[in-house]
């Protein structure tokens, strides 16, 4: 059986995964998916967590209604941030990070 | 769930996310995307959340996913042509990367260990007798019945939060709706 520390190391790397690729990522559709990576590597410890303090000799259940409640909210996240970058695309003609320089001092 | 499992999940689970960051062009870092989500969903059905498990398929795998597709070919995107990558943003993020992963071991060596234990199907049926019966008699079975239990929490426990997030939705819906109207003015 897996012990509560590798699950912590897994969703840990996941984190990292993710934060490299909005770190280094110039695409912003990537960078998005990257964002939605370090989410589900949060909820994945919340689920953890869950499991292995147990209440009544059950899952701690208060622990997977905050991860619904991030999945709900990361939905939200995916639908609106999608149509900036659609209104950014029609705006400027690219997604390139590094092509958008227009509020940089 | 079996040691053999938990790491071919979560073996699944990060190559994905490393192809995600790998791989120049977007349709194919979106369905690695995809593969990181399944085998999320199998580590979350491991650890018996069997509910967020098949959410994480139908949420992110379906429609998020889709909708990342459906952009990235309404904008007709190009694979991204190999630039000389800067060094001192790589350096950069490489190396926050770095720290970020060191400190996770030194916290994890502070964390105190746990294995799982079984789920004690008697005591949760002791529990959830005064609750509800037919809960209460599946788990003496020995079933986990994960949907009931889940929605018992949220109903009850976190009604609250549950509208002000349908809300959240709402709102969510009416900004996209707004934000892809042409703006004529």
């Amino acid at each position: 059986m897996a012990s509560l520390h590798s699950y912590l190391l897994v969703s840990g790397l996941l984190f990292a995964i993710g934060f490299a690729g909005v770190v280094l990522r110039r695409n912003i559709i990537v960078v998005f998916m990257c964002l939605e990576l370090m989410l589900s590597a949060a909820n994945l410890t919340l689920v953890a967590f869950s499991r292995f303090n147990g209440k009544n000799g059950l899952p701690d259940y208060d622990g997977q209604m905050l991860v619904f409640f991030v999945i709900t909210v990361a939905a939200a996240e995916v639908a609106v941030g999608l149509a900036i970058i659609v209104a950014l695309y029609r705006a400027r003609q690219t997604i390139h990070t590094d092509e958008l320089t227009s509020m940089k001092g | 769930m079996p040691l053999t499992l938990f790491w071919f999940f979560a073996i699944v689970m990060l190559v994905g996310g490393l192809a995600v960051v790998s791989l120049r062009n977007p349709v194919a870092a979106a369905l690695a995307m995809v593969s990181s989500f399944v085998g999320l969903a199998g580590l979350f059905i491991g650890l018996n959340a069997y509910f967020v498990g098949v959410m994480q398929i139908l949420v992110y795998a379906g429609a998020i996913m889709v909708l990342f597709l459906f952009i990235i070919m309404l904008l007709d995107l190009k694979t991204e042509e190999k630039q000389a990558p800067k060094v001192v943003p790589l350096v950069g993020g490489l190396g926050i990367v770095l720290a970020f992963t060191i400190q996770l071991f030194g916290i994890l060596g502070k964390v105190p260990n746990k294995e799982s234990t079984p789920i004690d199907y008697q005591a949760a049926s002791e529990h959830y007798a005064p609750i509800s019966k037919s809960v209460s008699e599946r788990l003496a079975d020995g079933q986990l019945p994960d949907v009931n239990l889940v929605g018992d929490v949220i109903f009850k426990g976190y009604n609250l939060p549950l509208q002000i997030v349908g809300v959240l939705l709402l709102v969510a819906t009416v900004g996209v709706v707004v934000l892809s109207k042409r703006q004529t003015i």
